[in-house]
Order: C-alpha cells, then sequence, then structure tokens
C-alpha cells in the first residue's frame, strides 16, 4: 500500500540515500527529480503522482508515474518521447499533464527549458575542434637539444651554403651575372689604363670640353664597329688606335667561353665606353665603388655594376 | 659511441696481448690498489702505443713529401653522418622511380611554373610578442605572404578560405608557454600537412652583424634531404619560395638537413676574387720538381672565387614530427609518416 506521508516522514527525518545534505539547503541525487531539490513536493519517492524529464542519449522523454500503478515497480513509469522541436514538446508536456498539478506542470516546463539548451550546447561543442594537450617530457627535449647542437655543428653551415653558392656560379645558373674568372676583364682594365696613359699626353686639352668631342667619338666608333661581329675584336681595334702594340695579344688570350659574356656586357655598356677614352683618369677596380655622378658615363668596367648594387642595398633600408 | 667501441677494440686488442704473455688481466687482481696500478699501466702503454703510431704516420707522409709521393691515405675520420645506419628509400640520382612519382605529386604544379606561390600564415589561438615577432621576420623573408589574425577560427575554417583565395600554402606557428614551439606547414589545395618542432629561434636582431636583405626574389638551398621522405618535404618547403629567383639581389635561403634537424637560414652573398692558398700538387716520379718543391712551401696561393656570406636572419630549427596526407585533419587524416619514440633508439637511424 502506498502511503506519501510515511515515506517521506522516513525521507525527511530518518534517512534518504539520494539525500545531498548541504548547509543551506538539502538537495536530491534521484534521477527521476524534476528539480533536483530535496523537499515534499519535488521527491520523486514520497509522491505517488508524479512527473519528471530525462535525457537518455541526446533524446528527451517525459516519465510519468500514477498511483494505480504502484503495485506494480516493472510499469510504474509511463514514458512519452517529446520531439526535438521545443514548442511541440511543450505542447506535449500540456497534452499528457492537462489534469496535473501546475506545480508539476511548471517545473517540467522549466526542465525541458534547461535540457533543450544544454543538449544544443552539446552539439556545438561537439562540432567544435578542441585543442589537445600533450606532455613533453624534459628527458626527451633535453635530448633533442643535445642533438640538435651537435647536428648543428656537424653541419658546418657556413662552408656548406658557400660551397653550394660556388658550385651554382660554377656551373652557371647565374648566367653572366657575374663575370669570373676576372682575368680577362683586368687585361682590358690594364689596357685601357694604357690607352688613357697614352691619351693624357695629346688629348689634356679636350678634357676641359667633354661633351662635343665625345659625341663624333661614339658615331665613328660605332660605323666601324659594324663592319665586325665580335665586340671585342672591335673593343681591341679600338684600343689598338692607341696603342698599337697590345692589339694582337688581347684577342689571342680570350678564352671563348667568356667572350660571350662579355660581349653582353659591352653591348650595354657601349655607349658609355666610348667617351671614357677620352678621358685621362687610369682606371682601378678599388676606384670605382663611389662613383660620382659625371664619372657613370665613362667606365666600362663591370665592377661597377656589382660595387653600385650593394650600396643600393645599403641605402635602401 | 663511436669512440666508445673503437676505444673498446682497442681494450680488446691490449687484453689480447696480456693474454698472451701469460699476464693478470687488470680485472683479475682482488687487490684494488693493485688493480689500479695494472690499470695505469695498461693506459700508458696504450698512449705511448698510439704516440708512436702518430710519429710514424707522419714520418711517412713527410718522406713521401720530399720525394715528390703522394702521402699514403689517412683514415677517414668515423662520424654519425658516414657511419649512418642503411635506409632502403635513399634516392639515388638516376630513381626513375622518385622522379616519376614527383612529376605526379601535388608540388608537381608549382615546380612546372602552373602556380604562383603564396602563404598565409596564422598562428594558434591567443599568439603572444614573441610569436608576432616571428612572423614578422618571416614575412621579411618569404615573398608573397599574408599574415592573417587566427581569431577563433578553426584551422579546417581557415584552409577552406586560402584555398578558396588560391594560396599555396600555409603555415600555423604554435605557440607554448608565450614562445613559438611549433609550425604546421599545409600545402593547398590538397595537402600534405608537415608538422614540425620549431626550435632556436633567433630573430635577425639578435644575429650579429647581421644584413638587411633586398626584396629581391630568393634563391633556395635545400641541403641534404636524401631519403623519399626527405625529397618529399624538401619539395614541400620549396613549394613556399618561388620558382625564378632574382639572382641580382644575392640573397639566398638555405634549408639544411643534417640528422633531421633542417636548419633555416637566410643569407646575403657576395662571389670575390682572392688568393686561395692549396695543397701543392704532387706529381709521382716527378724528378725535375724534386730540388725547388724542397725548398718550396707545401702551398700554393692561385686565384680563386670565393662567396662570402652575410646572414640576414631570422635563424630556426625545424623537426618533422609527422607528415599527414590531404590538408590539415586530426581526426580522420591519413599520416603518411609520424615520430614515434622508438624511432629514437639509435642515433645512427635518420629518416630525411
Amino acid at each position: 500500500m502506498q502511503s506519501d506521508e510515511i515515506i517521506w516522514q522516513v525521507i525527511n527525518h530518518v534517512h534518504c540515500s539520494y539525500k545531498a545534505k548541504m548547509q543551506t539547503q538539502n538537495f536530491c541525487r534521484n534521477e527521476y527529480n524534476v528539480t533536483g531539490l530535496c523537499n515534499r513536493s519535488s521527491c520523486p519517492l514520497a509522491n505517488s503522482r508524479y512527473a519528471t524529464i530525462r535525457e537518455i542519449d541526446g533524446t528527451l522523454y517525459l516519465y510519468m508515474k500514477s498511483i494505480e500503478r504502484s503495485h506494480a515497480p516493472k510499469d510504474l513509469w509511463e514514458r512519452v518521447k517529446l520531439s526535438r522541436n521545443y514548442g511541440k514538446s511543450l505542447e506535449l508536456i500540456d497534452k499528457h499533464l492537462e489534469h496535473w498539478p501546475k506545480f508539476l506542470v511548471h517545473k517540467n516546463k522549466q526542465r525541458l527549458t534547461k535540457m533543450t539548451q544544454y543538449l544544443i550546447r552539446m552539439r556545438k561543442l561537439a562540432l567544435k575542434s578542441k585543442r589537445k594537450l600533450v606532455t613533453m617530457p624534459a628527458k626527451e627535449v633535453k635530448r633533442e637539444k643535445r642533438r640538435e647542437a651537435k647536428a648543428l655543428t656537424a653541419a658546418v653551415l657556413d662552408k656548406s651554403i658557400e660551397k653550394e653558392l660556388l658550385e651554382r656560379l660554377q656551373s652557371g645558373t647565374y648566367g653572366d651575372i657575374y663575370n669570373f674568372p676576372v682575368k680577362e676583364y683586368e687585361k682590358v682594365l690594364a689596357m685601357e689604363e694604357m690607352e688613357a696613359k697614352g691619351e693624357d699626353s695629346e688629348d689634356e686639352e679636350e678634357e676641359e670640353e667633354e661633351e662635343e668631342p665625345e659625341v663624333e667619338y661614339v658615331e665613328g666608333y660605332e660605323m666601324e664597329e659594324e663592319d665586325d661581329d665580335d665586340a671585342m675584336e672591335d673593343f681591341a681595334q679600338g684600343a689598338g688606335r692607341m696603342s698599337d702594340s697590345e692589339d694582337d695579344d688581347e684577342e689571342q688570350s680570350d678564352d671563348d667561353s667568356d667572350a660571350s659574356e662579355e660581349e653582353d656586357v659591352k653591348a650595354s655598356l657601349k655607349s658609355k665606353k666610348v667617351p671614357k677614352k677620352s678621358l685621362k683618369v687610369p682606371s682601378k677596380r678599388g676606384q670605382d665603388g663611389p662613383a660620382p655622378t659625371n664619372r657613370k658615363k665613362r667606365r666600362p668596367h663591370v665592377e661597377i655594376e656589382y660595387e653600385e648594387e650593394r650600396e643600393m642595398q645599403n641605402a635602401d633600408f | 659511441m663511436g669512440k666508445r667501441m673503437r676505444q673498446d677494440e682497442e681494450e680488446d686488442a691490449g687484453e689480447e696481448a696480456l693474454r698472451k704473455a701469460g699476464e693478470k688481466l687488470p680485472s683479475q687482481f682482488k687487490n684494488k690498489q693493485k688493480r689500479t696500478a695494472a690499470y695505469e699501466k695498461v693506459k700508458k702503454d696504450k698512449s705511448i702505443e698510439k704516440k708512436k703510431r702518430i710519429k710514424l704516420r707522419d714520418a711517412a707522409e713527410k718522406q713521401a713529401l720530399e720525394l715528390g709521393e703522394a702521402p699514403p691515405p689517412r683514415k677517414a675520420q668515423r662520424t654519425i653522418e658516414n657511419t649512418r645506419e642503411q635506409d632502403e628509400t635513399v634516392a639515388l640520382p638516376d630513381d626513375d622511380e622518385l622522379q616519376a612519382d614527383e612529376g605526379l605529386d601535388e608540388f608537381s604544379s608549382h615546380f612546372s611554373r602552373e602556380r604562383v606561390p603564396k602563404l598565409l600564415i596564422t598562428t594558434s589561438q591567443e599568439c603572444s610578442t614573441n610569436t608576432r615577432k616571428f612572423i614578422k621576420e618571416l614575412l621579411t623573408v618569404i615573398p608573397n605572404t599574408y599574415y592573417y589574425k587566427r581569431r577563433s577560427y578553426d584551422l579546417k575554417q581557415i584552409v577552406k578560405y586560402a584555398s578558396n583565395r588560391e594560396f599555396t600554402s600555409m603555415f600555423v606557428v604554435n605557440e607554448n608557454r608565450k614562445n613559438p614551439n611549433g609550425l604546421l606547414v599545409v600545402n593547398l589545395p590538397e595537402g600534405p600537412t608537415a608538422h614540425f618542432k620549431l626550435s632556436s629561434i633567433k630573430l635577425s636582431k639578435k644575429i650579429k652583424g647581421h644584413g638587411k636583405p633586398t626584396r629581391h626574389m630568393p634563391e633556395l638551398l635545400l641541403n641534404n634531404f636524401t631519403t623519399r621522405l626527405g625529397h618529399r618535404v624538401g619539395r614541400l618547403l620549396a613549394s613556399i619560395f618561388p620558382q625564378d629567383p632574382q639572382f641580382k639581389g644575392r640573397r639566398t635561403v638555405t634549408f639544411h638537413n643534417q640528422r633531421d634537424f633542417i636548419f633555416f637560414r637566410h643569407h646575403r652573398y657576395v662571389f670575390e676574387e682572392k688568393e686561395v692558398k692549396e695543397k701543392a700538387p704532387v706529381v709521382p716520379g716527378d724528378d725535375s720538381g724534386k730540388k725547388s718543391k724542397k725548398s718550396a712551401p707545401k702551398t700554393v696561393t692561385r686565384k680563386g672565387v670565393i662567396a662570402r656570406l652575410q646572414e640576414c636572419g631570422p635563424r630556426f630549427t625545424l623537426k618533422l614530427q609527422s607528415l599527414q596526407a590531404g590538408t590539415f585533419d586530426s581526426k580522420y587524416g591519413e599520416y603518411e609518416w609520424v615520430h614515434k619514440p622508438d624511432m629514437d633508439t639509435s642515433r645512427r637511424r635518420f629518416f630525411l
């Protein structure tokens, strides 16, 4: 025989294993409790007419028990599956608890709201990626550090990079940007120096008024070039006009491979080169770096490009 | 380890000699003082033996030089590199299969210049100053790079975003205790994804005598990537940089692999002509040169081209943790290679 009052007396004054005593109030651990509080109206044991909502694997069910089935614990609870739609679920609760105490209806609706919200939150969190924390065993960290330091010494980075770069230079990756070996260029320089010296005595006066005689030189020079294809020969010939003795040696000593490179450079510098002849300043590599603006035109040396570029870089930043 | 092994061999030899002479081994003495004395004697004998050997070798070399002959070859030093454990995946230069594979892989479009590399850099959630500084330097090194704040996006979302905007790769810098410690490199749009441990970061400001790079496209040096996995990682890293470097800028970016550590360096360089000292070429049986060689020094100077480097920074070290096929997917992703603790058991086994 079901007797709610006696049960509640026992639960309240003797013992209930679902009861969790706090300083301010008592809570209930029973899964069927609709509010979670330990009191007479929300105790699932001491109420023979009771309704609650439970979540099983993400779906909500409305559970109801009535005194008529209290003799058969097997069929004590009547279960109704609630819709995933919150509004429909509310309607279902209203329908099933039509003549029930207002307290239970209200509390069940509150519970439905709460549970719907936490289910939504759960689904959202499940979609979100989580950060995984991993351990970093000190022993391994230390070992890695040690091995890294040793690998770094074994790598000899600067040496290996330099080696690789030189290999690339030798295999011609850089094309005609660089003019190594410089031997040929130095020969040309030496030649120019000779010319310049030869000119010095003759053309001292002309240097003062550079502009007009230059133009004449250019045209004469280029017309000559049209006859011969090889720029290096032209250059030698041009030089030969000033100092004939050098002429033959230069042509013979040039390597074939470098001749093509020189041609390119020459072609680009042709116009600059010509005025240079009327100059007396002997060419030295060291002087090229801080080339003043008025000197730019005169100097055909390859090193000019090289040094200038470096300066530009420094200036950029 | 190698040293120990060699020592063991030598000790064995010493013990053999003792055994043959019918003497007691040091370990056979029960009295500690006598045992110690015996050990010391063995040790002393060995060092004397070694000195003798070196003396003999030096004498032989000197004699050979005087005779104008090639000196006897010295024993090659045993290093971890030349005693590396054999790896059957080490790619040989004439590996057709590898070349065919590389022609079809995800990076082939990069190497055939069909796409222009474009990099997106982002961080783990909540990044600190150090990470931002590091990224700032990366932006100066790698051309066509864009930094995006991570905000609270998932990596998968970002991957999608980046591939829609024609980014070709993506960096995610991870940090631990306010310092960058990991780097995720994703090749877009179809992977692979490599996770590297990031260590020894030195920003350019901290590098002594560092240079300031120009904005030219850098050229790329990939050193020592030997195995198939190594090739793949190398190609992944290479695909971040444009295919057509501007050699005029004389800028080079290096990924040097040594014992599975990938060292990143960024340099400016210059080629210079310089006197290079070289060992005098010895022609055996060259009688005419004999007299002059006796008086001449052993080295001759020759004009050669050298490369000079100036580091621009930053520098850091990468170590591969995992390589995943496809873009980032920690849950269902298929891993091509994962580092496991039992791979560290031998210090002569390398995977790149």
